[in-house]
């Protein structure tokens, strides 16, 4: 009755999904993309030509040998700025990030798990949470607390995890009524180790896909934030606060360098990111477990 | 395998009863009850294996998940060596637990996908902290020998193996804790009938090597003959008759048990044209159960009492053979 065995199996579902993914092109471009900036912010100052807080002479000078992005308004370095930037957007994209899958993981697998009135109160406290406009209340909250990366990560993660939530909720809902649930249950395991080990693993995929796209948009967010000088607080460069300086009709029309790459770094980190959700929601969605 | 006749029960169920709430509208205001398990009562000795036998909804899997109580019973008791199980606190029946445990109908869903065979047999020993992560794997390969699994299997996930194979770690991962009693719902029903002998006479060889008692649920009397001391028949949440195999299958006293025997198929071809009882009109829901015997509805024998006054269990001759039915069948029937 044993059926043999092939030797290249021992195979967990991850790999498969990683095959999955690997035939996925834009997903894969996306992926090389968000490496090479995590690199460039993590080796920031290795690549910067110059500190991106020192003042030139030059000021509003246009891309040359010496400043290959040129100089802003007030004579630092756009390319160094641009390096040091990607440090903000991704700190603030991967912390928020990890603030709200935390909170939202853990009162969506309470609310999910042990229904009834834990769950009553928990989605009655998420659905308050989703009433609010968001961005007016991130803008509040920040001024408040004052404009700093910290603020920001903490704002955002406090205010983002009630989707994370509700999906986390649904999963553990179906899954709560699985047999090897009801086995572990049936096995005198504890609630903890039922929750963590038996449930949130098999619950994880959404949550991935999901918390992939919120980097963007926390990414998106922080560069709003930062435009509308309630972001990381300059002299500190972020790619939101550099694109502020097109606020000013000279720089706009006439100082396109100061302006249009870290544009170009945010619409490429957002679509980057994107991608490889896109291509982690293909490529787990479709797997079949059995 | 015969029971131990003298010896106190190690399960005695009473008077359990489950009933699923149904509710409607807006403010889910309950409207009704399900009545899943209505009233059953049987005893399980030590080292005997007590068949549940009944069509599907008929409330033998609800039953035996109280048994375990992975459902709480709405009232009544279920008690383990003397133990009262339905109103045990968390703590102590976590504890109590390990003395009793499951297998599942579902060989591909009772298995974590996440996690290899060793890690899912390991876990148990783990979790109650009997052995540290080394000696419950090597546990594991022991255990998983003495299902007849190959080594090999320790390093797989669970959709690499086989439908009974897979069946096979259900079984041993129950055993890890050496429990008493082992409720097996629907065991073998999901496996190819090639593999089902396979896994009952494991379940078997199981049961005298550790001196395991069964509560075996099926809706396949083959299964249910083959393996059981005695069987428990229910229809519609109540027992309607309790007996050995030897008695329910040579003299049921209960129609529902005759019709039942009578849908089984005969394998000896010489037997066959014997006059089949004909059953009428489905099984009413368990929600509206009807007055009086439930099974009056499509019982060819029912009078009007059936109809008013609901049968007690009660003796009907021979070895704790037990029938609810105002009119038994004649003890040569067959």
């Amino acid at each position: 009755m044993h059926k043999r065995l092939e030797p290249e199996t021992g195979q967990s579902s991850a790999r498969l999904m990683i095959r999955r993914f690997r035939r996925h092109r834009l997903a894969v471009v996306g992926l090389v993309v968000v490496v090479l900036m995590v690199l460039m912010a993590a080796l920031a100052p290795l690549l910067a030509p110059d500190d991106p807080n020192r003042i030139f002479d030059k000021f509003e000078s246009s891309p040359s040998g010496e400043h290959l992005l040129g100089t802003d308004s007030v004579g630092r370095d756009v390319l160094s700025r641009l390096i040091y930037g990607a440090r903000v957007s991704m700190s603030v994209g991967v912390g928020a990030v990890v603030v709200y899958v935390v909170i939202g993981v853990l009162l969506g697998l309470l609310a999910g798990y042990y229904g009834g009135w834990v769950d009553q109160v928990l989605m009655r406290i998420t659905d308050v949470f989703m009433s609010f406009p968001y961005f007016m209340v991130i803008l509040i909250l920040v001024s408040v607390l004052g404009p700093s990366l910290l603020t920001i990560i903490v704002v955002i993660g406090a205010l983002a995890w009630p989707m994370i939530g509700r999906l986390v909720r649904g999963s553990v809902l179906s899954i709560k009524g699985s047999d090897y649930v009801q086995a572990a249950v049936a096995l005198g395991y504890r609630t903890p180790r039922i929750l963590f080990r038996h449930i949130l693993p098999n619950a994880l995929s959404p949550i991935v896909v999901n918390a992939t796209f919120g980097v963007a948009q926390a990414i998106i967010l922080e560069s709003g934030l930062s435009f509308l000088g309630m972001g990381v607080r300059p002299p500190a460069a972020s790619w939101g606060n550099m694109l502020s300086e097109a606020q000013s009709i000279t720089v706009l029309s006439s100082q396109p360098w100061i302006w249009i790459p870290p544009g170009l770094m945010i619409l490429l980190a957002v679509l980057a990111i994107n991608f490889v959700g896109d291509g982690l929601r293909d490529s787990m969605e479709s797997r079949s477990e059995s | 395998m015969t029971a131990v006749e003298d010896a106190s029960p190690l399960l005695q169920v009473r008077d359990l009863r489950r009933y699923y709430p149904i509710r409607k509208g807006v403010i889910a205001r309950t409207v009704g009850h399900v009545r899943a398990v209505d009233g059953v009562s049987f005893d399980v000795y030590p080292g005997e294996t007590v068949g549940i036998v009944g069509e599907s909804g008929c409330g033998k899997s609800t039953t035996g998940r109280a048994v375990v109580r992975l459902e709480p019973p709405t009232s009544g008791s279920v008690l383990f060596d003397g133990t009262d199980i339905a109103t045990l606190s968390t703590a102590r029946m976590r504890r109590l637990r390990t003395e009793l445990q499951m297998v599942f109908q579902d060989p591909y869903s009772s298995l974590n996908p996440q996690i290899r065979i060793g890690d899912l047999l390991a876990e148990p020993l783990v979790a109650h902290k009997r052995l540290d992560r080394a000696g419950a794997r090597a546990k594991a390969a022991e255990m998983l020998a003495t299902v007849g699994l190959p080594q090999l299997s320790l390093d797989r996930y669970p959709h690499e193996l086989s439908g009974g194979m897979r069946q096979r770690v259900g079984i041993a991962r129950a055993l890890m804790l050496e429990p008493r009693l082992i409720v097996c719902d629907e065991p073998v029903s999901a496996l190819d009938v090639s593999i089902q002998a396979q896994v009952l006479n494991l379940l078997k060889d199981l049961q005298g090597e550790f001196g395991l008692t069964y509560v075996f649920i099926s809706h396949g009397l083959g299964a249910i003959k083959y393996i059981s001391d005695r069987i428990v028949v229910m229809y519609l949440g109540k027992v309607m008759e309790t007996a050995t195999t030897a008695e329910i299958f040579a003299r049921p006293r209960h129609p529902y048990t005759e019709i039942l025997l009578d849908a089984y198929p005969e394998p000896d071809p010489r037997l066959r044209d014997r006059e089949r009882i004909i059953v009428e009109g489905d099984v009413p829901s368990p929600a509206n159960p009807p007055p009086g015997c439930v099974f009056h509805t499509r019982c060819p024998y029912a009078q009007d009492i059936c109809r008013t006054e609901a049968p007690p269990l009660n003796a009907a001759g021979g070895a704790r053979h037990q029938v609810a039915c105002h009119f038994p069948l004649a003890q040569e029937a067959s």
